[in-house]
């Protein structure tokens, strides 16, 4: 659709922009006011520059919590965009099922996210729950508040359950909306089935499964309550990602300076992030 | 390939919904036999759990204050961000594309990023502890949202509908509300869905910005689980019972669902 040049349109988008920053810019203002000073309590704030984010970046609790950041997001974003995708495919196309199973599906997305936590915790408890008497019945060793591997396993579940759904939506929106004359012409030429995922419903999905995989990236990045309430971040640190430490520095230890530096940098890292794909999905619109 | 089309889809749902039914199960039981050792149904059915968070005021005002503050931040996100995103689609202007992007770039703030600043903000503001703060900060995420699926879905009503109402001498609220809304009702309804749903389930904020007064259900929970010792049954009830408004919301938007994932835009 071409867009007529208005700048009156500024008058609709204003409340929004007040609103937004409002909430937005005060409060980053704020962070920002922090990272750079030290205070000795009694509301004395003393300048101290860039030694917060020297602290940060050359931290190993920083390092650590990053990496196991990457590496859940990484493991996470590989089983659920195929996962979604492969159980959108075989849902049924239309149907008096469709509706159910939609809303069936749609249902993990719509628990608060401590429940969603405290759920499998009740689920994952050794001796009582389904998921960890099963396990143990089974005769392997499981038990999520003292193996680093059985709290990664039970995060990992929980956030594929949690969040498996918003990507078979997304792909099975891409997918309806593929006219039957496309799956026709494919049967007249004899295509395969995997051709016809290849060709036809792959680059179809292509714009939605962006949308997926950013949305999956940032929520994923800033998880906190889910693990926070099934695990608490432990044993140990092992399930500390960034906003649980995040907020333990800031809320636990009180650690204003070093924790708005680490805000900074993580929103910074999410900026990036976001923007990189913010580009790739407008310059697939332009095409 | 016929049975396997059922297959998947069937075995995947059993998944989701195991956990819940896990729930379910232990919102029946007394907590002696919670504690008592692992039981795939309750021996000894009981209401007890369910009647307590239903008479008893701390339980039920948890609801009432989220249910509060949800609704009011879909009001407010949904109005605010329908002129935005009629402007986003008609027009081009002074920097709307670096807009658009600040906007979005909201959506991705970890929301522990701001607990500290929202706090003190609200708390400088006087509205520390009432429904109104939640519902304000939660427009930090849900107005970019708002704005970015009612764009799609306005995207796709022709333009010459704008140009004929204008020839036809509306003016532009009344052409706004009289003829504009009505063609994209699903997509309000969507943007509703998408407000509410995430106005729901986020937990840090609302805890952060509420001590009594306002308390949201999640928090509630949390507190009761910390300070009453481990009531498991009450936990489980209390989870079950938030469940419940999720579920009927998207019964009401079932048919929309899938477009509405689309962002309106397939």
């Amino acid at each position: 659709m071409t867009k007529t040049w208005n700048n009156r349109a500024w008058f609709l988008v204003l409340p929004v922009l007040l609103l937004v920053a409002f909430n937005a810019i005060i409060p980053l203002m704020t962070v920002v006011n922090y990272s750079v000073q030290e205070t000795f309590g009694n509301n004395l704030f003393f300048f101290e520059g860039v030694k917060w984010y020297e602290d940060v970046l050359t931290s190993e609790r920083f390092h650590d919590s990053l990496f196991r950041q990457f590496l859940f997001t990484g493991i996470i974003l590989l089983i659920e965009v195929p996962l979604g995708v492969a159980i959108a495919l075989t849902m049924p196309r239309s149907g008096p099922w469709v509706s159910v199973c939609l809303v069936l599906m749609a249902l993990p997305l719509l628990i608060p996210w401590n429940v969603v936590g405290a759920m499998w915790n009740i689920m994952a408890l050794p001796d009582i729950g389904l998921l960890g008497y099963g396990l143990n019945a089974l005769g392997i060793p499981y038990n999520f508040t003292r193996q680093p591997i059985s709290a990664w396993f039970t995060v990992v579940l929980m956030d594929v359950w949690h969040w498996t759904s918003l990507v078979v939506l997304l792909a099975y929106a891409g997918l309806r909306s593929i006219p039957e004359a496309y799956y026709q012409a494919a049967k007249i030429d004899g295509a395969s089935r995997w051709s016809v995922f290849r060709y036809i419903q792959l680059p179809k999905m292509n714009r939605v499964l962006t949308i997926a995989v950013l949305l999956r990236f940032m929520d994923s990045f800033m998880i906190y309550t889910e693990p926070f309430v099934l695990t608490g971040g432990g044993p140990g640190n092992a399930t500390t990602f960034l906003s649980i430490d995040l907020v333990k520095a800031a809320l636990g230890e009180f650690n204003l300076g070093i924790a708005a530096a680490m805000s900074i940098i993580y929103f910074l890292m999410t900026l990036l992030v976001s923007w990189i794909f913010y580009t790739l999905m407008t310059r697939g619109d332009e095409q | 390939m016929r049975l396997s089309r059922w297959l998947v889809p069937s075995l995947y749902i059993l998944f989701l919904l195991l956990p819940i039914y896990w729930l379910v199960n232990m919102s029946f039981k007394t907590t002696n036999e919670i504690l008592g050792g692992f039981s795939p149904w309750p021996k000894n059915f009981t209401i007890d759990s369910y009647v307590e968070i239903l008479t008893n005021p701390v339980w039920y005002n948890g609801y009432i204050s989220s249910i509060s503050y949800v609704i009011i931040n879909t009001v407010i996100s949904v109005s605010f961000a329908l002129p935005a995103a009629y402007a986003f689609s008609r027009y081009r202007f002074l920097g709307d594309k670096h807009l658009f992007f600040w906007l979005l770039t909201n959506r991705m703030a970890p929301p522990a990023v701001f607990a500290l600043p929202f706090y003190q903000l609200y708390s400088a503001i006087g509205l520390f502890d009432t429904p109104w703060a939640v519902a304000l900060a939660h427009c930090l995420f849900n107005i970019p949202l708002a704005v970015w699926i009612l764009e799609g879905f306005m995207s796709g009503v022709p333009k010459e509908i704008d140009e004929t109402a204008y020839i036809d001498g509306y003016s532009f609220p009344r052409f706004f509300v009289r003829i504009f809304m009505p063609l994209i009702a699903s997509g309000i309804g969507v943007t509703a869905f998408f407000c509410f749903m995430f106005s729901w389930v986020e937990l840090l904020l609302a805890k952060t910005l509420t001590s009594v007064a306002a308390k949201p259900i999640a928090a509630v929970m949390t507190r009761t689980a910390s300070t009453s010792g481990y009531e498991l049954g009450l936990l489980a009830t209390a989870g079950v019972l938030t469940i419940i408004p999720g579920a009927i919301v998207i019964w009401f938007v079932r048919n929309y669902i899938a477009k509405g994932f689309a962002l309106g835009r397939v």
